[in-house]
């Protein structure tokens, strides 16, 4: 098994909030790992450290066999960052957004690369009008389309479902599996809980500014007692409603495949 | 990464030049007041202004009006550059592998090209109010030279404006007193018409070289040493804006 992102003894602080406080954590490649903390836990603080954006205080990273802070340039050519509001240009169209991010990568054929993803996120038919028009679920996938550009190795997703419906939240969920079982490594950070058992293979839980525990979910869960049985009626949740009556669950995931 | 610097600013150039021309507004907008005033001067307050000579008015204004085009026209950099830092843009750019500083670059140039236009539009429009000009091919080069130099050294400063601002509204208020200063300068009246400090102030500013320059090319006269003042001011401004702008990025962005 070798290592996408090694993290060890990292600290940041802003003035005199120390929001990361010795962290560590291993993600094997290829795999994906859920990054899980409340709101202002530092998760999106650890992100942009690894993703180049900011300067630890002390500790290391390692990102794709580089040091974040000692190559950065080389860090860059092997990840990929999708932050928590969609870093599309809205005047542009889908289409342009995706040649102009192929440009910046340098790589060829612009036109190509984007009329590929434009064809894989199901945005063919909007590709041509500016990113503007585009609904939260369309904007959140033109931005990771955005992010595949270029095959990077490692992809950053910070908070990829929040503000999104819920039939967004599972074509960015198929998304993520479909980019992991092609072997790129995934660290996505979540404050849903649920998000990060449907995805991760690893759920790293980050608190006061350290990892307190890391492990599978089966792992995680056995850190509680053993499960009592009780005897519950089975009611839908109210997504399971909204899905079933929208008929949206499968309807737009099919389009999107 | 350096070898792409070129590559990636042209990129990124042509990213925000495509965003004026899909709302050409801007350039209108950045026209518009400058010919109200030329207008406003020209037909209203122009036959009370005494130039203690036979040039037409319209002639001895404009310059000013060039330079007032400028400095409105540069707080869309600022105002664009903003809009890139508050959207994830900017942050995605930041993470990939492109020269650092083609961001900014692109920018400016833009600006620069913009503001260009803006200035051919007014010049097309003082031609149709009467503007003439027997400047030669030389002359009118100098001109460019220095409108050129005037764009960058405001386009630098919208820079650190737009890089430092924490709202829209002020990231675009920078221009406002640099709007102003063509109005206590040799721009409009000649400034032995205006009390003693005041006049020594406008004699004394940067804008009463430029336009003294800008003025005498127009009029085909030898520009004398205003045209040195002139560059020392505009090299001036334009290095201590570029390192204070260049500065405040890298700040920003590590």
């Amino acid at each position: 098994m070798t290592t996408a992102i090694r993290v060890a003894g990292l600290e940041k602080s802003f003035k005199e909030l120390r929001v990361l406080r010795g962290v560590d954590l291993e993600v094997a490649t290829g795999s994906i790992v859920a990054l899980l903390g409340s709101n202002g836990a530092g998760k999106t603080t650890l992100v942009r450290i690894l993703a180049t954006l900011l300067k630890a205080d002390a500790g290391t990273a390692v990102v794709g066999g580089f040091d974040v802070s000692g190559e950065p340039d080389r860090v860059r050519e092997s990840i990929s960052l999708t932050g928590q509001f969609a870093a599309v240009d809205e005047v542009l169209s889908g289409r342009e957004n995706l040649v102009l991010v192929a440009r910046l990568r340098h790589l060829d054929d612009p036109g190509g690369i984007a009329d590929a993803l434009l064809a894989r996120f199901a945005l063919t038919e909007a590709g041509g009008r500016p990113a503007a028009t585009y609904s939260g679920g369309m904007r959140r996938r033109l931005d990771i389309a955005m992010s595949l550009i270029g095959d990077p190795p490692v992809i950053f997703l910070d908070e990829p479902t929040t503000g999104l419906d819920p039939q967004a939240r599972l074509e960015v969920w198929q998304t993520v599996k479909d980019l992991a079982s092609g072997g790129t490594t995934v660290l996505l950070t979540t404050q849903y809980l649920d998000e990060a058992e449907q995805l991760a293979d690893r759920i790293a839980i980050l608190h006061d500014g350290r990892i307190i525990q890391d492990g599978t979910l089966a792992e995680l869960k056995q850190l509680l007692p053993p499960a009592e049985i009780e005897y519950v009626e089975k009611q839908p949740s109210l997504e399971d409603v909204f899905l079933a009556l929208t008929d949206a669950g499968a309807g737009t995931r099919g389009e999107s495949r | 990464m350096t070898a792409h610097a070129f590559g990636d600013t042209a990129v990124l150039t042509g990213r925000s030049l495509r965003h004026i021309l899909r709302s050409p507004d801007t350039i209108m907008t950045t026209a518009v007041t400058p010919i109200a005033l030329m207008l406003l001067f020209t037909y209203v307050f122009g036959g009370a202004i005494d130039l203690g000579s036979e040039e037409s008015y319209i002639d001895y204004m404009l310059p000013g009006i060039l330079l007032i085009t400028i400095a409105s026209g540069v707080a869309y950099t600022a105002y664009r550059l903003f809009l890139d830092l508050q959207g994830g843009i900017f942050e995605r750019f930041q993470s990939m592998p492109i020269a650092r500083s083609s961001v900014l670059w692109a920018h400016v140039l833009t600006s620069l090209a913009a503001n260009l236009v803006s200035v051919a539009l007014v010049v097309g429009v003082a031609l149709v109010m009467g503007f003439r000009t027997g400047a030669s091919v030389a002359a009118w080069l100098a001109v460019l030279g220095i409108l050129t130099l005037f764009t960058l050294a405001l386009t630098w400063i919208a820079v650190i404006a737009g890089l430092s601002a924490r709202t829209v509204d002020g990231a675009s208020a920078f221009s406002y007193p640099l709007i102003f200063l063509p109005f206590i300068s040799s721009a409009f009246v000649p400034t032995d018409t205006m009390p003693g400090p005041v006049a020594w102030f406008a004699q004394n500013q940067p804008v009463t070289a430029i336009v003294d320059t800008t003025r005498a090319l127009f009029a085909g006269e030898p520009v004398g040493g205003d045209i040195w003042v002139a560059l020392a001011w505009l090299v001036g401004i334009l290095v201590v804006a570029y390192c204070v702008a260049i500065g405040r990025y890298r700040r920003r962005i590590n």
